[in-house]
């Protein structure tokens, strides 16, 4: 094997940004979340949820960007549950998501062998096609990396400079940064705390949910059961890696998807003589260390999983 | 001294500005306002002075929207105000400066200060004319601070600035200031009194919420007392003395304990160099030099943070010196852990009772052989004698007077000051060597706080030495016989206490050289 051979091939970076792009949109979806001091352990369920939504919609004769926005608007409900709990009703920011991610998990795969009793191979669909950007895409290297990609990862790439100035340049974002660190203030300023929370992780789950949707009707064409396989929780490392910031988040996201995508390659090559589970494995640890180095510093929100009551102090 | 305009002003029938009528707020069955009625005149600083739990925050968090008054009406420049709206009492021109400040730590003081002034939806902000505005605000009322550092990185005293900044720059004329005192060093509370005074002048009009009688005499033109969630006094300044506020506040004379000096007896406790790190490699303490002596109390000033709570630790024997000596009656100590400074005759008095004074669920019988439970007074063979518990608690709550408690109270449903004296019961019926008291009286009330220091004063006569580590620093300067400054981890000389005075204590706070503290002009 060669890793050289691996770095040069167009196809490793390609594959790179691919599977970087749910990892972005889960990232940046938890990172809102956490951000106004919400917890999203529900992640993976709503993944799983936008996952098998968007590809019935699809399977049932609708559009692909109908699709997107019906994984949003599921996402979104999931959220809203959430926060339901967990904002208004101050329970437990740990076991309320475990119980989204469970429900919505399960619900995904109840309703998938519901609707689809007799099948027993997965069905297909006809998932998104590249987009070669015109121009752009005639770049040498970059233009196959970059821009001969899915539609819905160029989205994924825009969403990080539009929430970065969401957060950081506007009034809204302000109050969303602020409720995280401190919900008094907020409060003080006549700002209503949790419509503000619950506004966040509604926004937050939608584009988890994008995410998942990505998975089966853009780099796959079906919809199976275990099929986000932990990326939720990935991107909910990946959230500590990136301090809470969305240019960071990127970096990560692309960090592991490189992790991921060396892997596999590396795997094909090599395992004639090291056993290929060291591979997958490698992920894993490398985002552990990377983790541990970057996290360490790490000022997280101030009030993140502190349920806020009006009225106490 | 500002001059008596008040009266005048009254008679000349200038409007008040603020103008509350009638408040009245229960919570359950506690009436923490009671028919309140108060008024403030432009330009005035009125002083809301009582103790804990008197319902002076209360009041101010109806007047913010915070709560909702259950009887009675305010009025703010003549029209009345909303109840339960803090967005309306911030347009109708009232700021309100917390005693737990509402700041965002991780972000800016820009961002802090304009969060919620722009329209929410807004696609931009103006950052620039923010800046500019709070710059000028700044200068204008002697509130220097930098608008991009973050709030984490500042003082205290600086982020009070801020929480003013914050309500000047929604155009508040009238602020109300929850013990906004509480926290700063002596100096910092001159600079704070000049941009008080800055603001009178430029026609703002303040509420001033404290406890400490010297700082009301010194900034306010009125003075409101409340008692139990009453109004039981409202006069000018000028006819108002220390005592009669006193008295006002706690409905009866208080009589102060009084430090008489005694013979210090032979030396109880010796640190030679001790330094103290902690797990990252900060320094927390460093050359921490100190004996202390029978009969006698030590003081350690300090503005928290600077050492006190290490300090503390270690005497407890929470945690091991990296570097230096320690001798408790004559013998070194080699192996700290807390139950060989119990065994020397160390007792310790925590800083916060309820995390880790008492055990606020448990019963007071169990919280008062909390440090003892394994003597053979109370215990055979691993197996607890309920009966000598149950009599030990008795003749205790008799002897130290704890109110409102017999052995199977739930310790929690105490008072602060009873609360306070089954930890001191605890400690000194084990007639300790060795004292540490550290913030013994904070948040109790001046009676409450005069037990304390009587209980104190009782066990030095008895031959204890007392190590006092507190904030306050006119307690230390009634209480102490020596008194020590803390800054940054390392303990100054300690001085007699006839040399010591607030402004030279404030100094030495403030990282100033004793000589320097002693010379400076």
């Amino acid at each position: 094997m060669d890793l050289l051979d691996i770095f040069v091939s167009l196809g490793f970076w390609a594959a790179l940004v691919r599977m970087a792009t749910p990892l972005v949109f889960g990232t940046l979806g938890e990172l809102i979340c956490e951000r106004a001091g919400v917890l999203n352990l529900g992640i993976e369920g709503i993944m799983t949820m936008g996952a098998m939504v968007a590809w019935m919609w699809v399977y049932q004769g609708g559009d692909l960007w109908t699709a997107v926005l019906v994984a949003a608007i599921f996402g979104a409900l999931f959220g809203l549950l959430h926060s339901g709990f967990s904002v208004y009703l101050g329970v437990s920011q740990h076991v309320t998501g475990i119980g989204i991610t469970l429900l919505a998990s399960a619900l995904s795969y109840f309703a998938f062998r519901m609707l689809l009793p007799d099948v027993t191979t997965p069905p297909k669909i006809d998932p998104f096609k590249p987009y070669p950007i015109p121009g752009l895409s005639e770049l040498p290297f970059l233009g196959e990396v970059l821009f001969t990609q899915s539609p819905l990862t160029y989205l994924a790439f825009l969403l990080v400079p539009v929430v970065g100035y969401g957060l950081y340049r506007t009034p809204l974002g302000l109050a969303l940064r602020m409720v995280g660190e401190n919900p008094m203030a907020v409060e003080a300023q006549g700002i209503d705390v949790h419509r503000l929370r619950t506004a966040a992780v509604m926004l937050g789950s939608a584009f988890m949910a994008v995410g998942g949707a990505f998975l089966t009707i853009s780099v796959f064409d079906a919809f199976y059961i275990g099929m986000i396989n932990g990326r939720g929780w990935i991107c909910i490392a990946l959230v500590i890696f990136a301090s809470w910031r969305p240019g960071k988040a990127l970096l990560g996201a692309l960090l592991f998807a490189a992790f991921e995508a060396l892997q596999i390659r590396v795997q094909q090559s090599a395992s004639a003589f090291i056993p290929y589970q060291f591979f997958l494995m490698m992920p894993y640890v490398l985002s552990i260390l990377a983790m541990i180095v970057m996290s360490r510093r790490a000022a997280y929100p101030k009030a993140l999983l502190v349920p806020f009551r009006k009225g106490e102090r | 001294m500002p001059e008596a305009q008040q009266p005048a002003a009254v008679d000349a029938g200038v409007q008040p500005v603020l103008r509350l009528s009638g408040i009245t707020k229960r919570f359950g069955a506690l009436t923490a306002n009671d028919v309140i009625s108060l008024q403030l005149q432009p330009g005035e600083i009125l002083a809301l002075l009582g103790e804990n739990g008197a319902g002076k925050t209360t009041l101010m968090s109806i007047l913010f929207g915070h709560y909702v008054a259950d009887e009675g009406g305010i009025e703010a420049f003549g029209a009345p105000l909303p109840a339960g709206s803090p967005k309306a009492a911030i347009s109708a021109g009232i700021g309100m400066v917390h005693q737990h400040f509402t700041l965002g730590e991780n972000l800016s003081v820009l961002d802090n200060i304009v969060l919620g002034t722009e329209a929410l939806w807004s696609l931009g902000q103006n950052s620039g004319a923010a800046k500019r505005k709070i710059e000028t605000l700044a200068e204008r009322f002697g509130l220097d601070i930098e608008a991009q550092r973050l709030v984490r990185d500042l003082s205290v005293g600086e982020r009070q600035r801020v929480e003013i900044l914050k309500a000047l720059y929604r155009g508040a004329r009238i602020l109300i200031l929850d013990e906004p005192t509480a926290v700063l060093t002596p100096q910092e509370v001159e600079s704070f009194f000049a941009t008080l005074k800055a603001m009178v002048a430029d026609g703002l009009s303040i509420i001033f919420i404290s406890h400490k009688l010297n700082e009301v005499m010194a900034i306010a033109d009125r003075v409101a007392v409340l008692r139990q969630g009453s109004l039981v006094a409202d006069f000018p300044i000028a006819e108002a003395s220390r005592e009669s506020l006193a008295e006002a506040m706690v409905g009866r004379a208080v009589a102060l304990p009084e430090r008489n000096a005694l013979a210090p007896g032979a030396t109880v406790l010796a640190m030679r160099n001790l330094s103290l790190r902690n797990g990252d490699g900060q320094t927390l303490l460093k050359n921490v030099t100190l004996t202390l002596r029978a009969r006698e109390v030590l003081g350690i000033a300090g503005v928290s943070g600077n050492g006190q709570g290490a300090l503390a630790d270690l005497l407890s024997g929470l945690v091991t010196p990296d570097e230096g000596d320690l001798e408790v009656l004559g013998e070194a100590v080699t192996r700290v852990s807390p139950a060989a400074m119990l065994a020397r005759g160390i007792g310790r008095v925590p800083e916060d009772r309820h995390a880790t004074g008492v055990i606020g669920d448990f019963a007071v019988e169990e919280n008062l052989v909390l440090e003892v439970y394994g003597d053979s007074r109370f215990s055979r063979l691993g197996f607890l004698k309920g009966t000598a518990i149950r009599r030990n608690a008795e003749t205790l709550i008799e002897d130290f007077d704890i109110r409102g408690a017999d052995p199977q109270t739930t310790t929690r449903s105490l008072s602060g000051g009873n609360m306070q004296k089954v930890i001191l019961a605890r400690v000194l019926t084990e007639k300790p060597k060795v004292i540490l008291a550290n913030q013994p009286t904070r948040g109790l009330d001046v009676g409450a706080a005069a037990t304390m220091q009587r209980l104190l004063f009782e066990a030095c006569a008895g031959g204890a030495g007392v190590i006092l580590i507190s904030e306050d620093l006119e307690e230390l300067l009634q209480m102490s016989d020596r008194v020590a400054v803390l800054y940054q981890g390392q303990l100054s000389q300690a001085m007699p206490v006839e040399d010591a005075d607030l402004r030279t204590l404030g100094l030495m706070m403030a990282g100033h050289s004793p000589a320097e503290a002693i010379d400076a002009p």
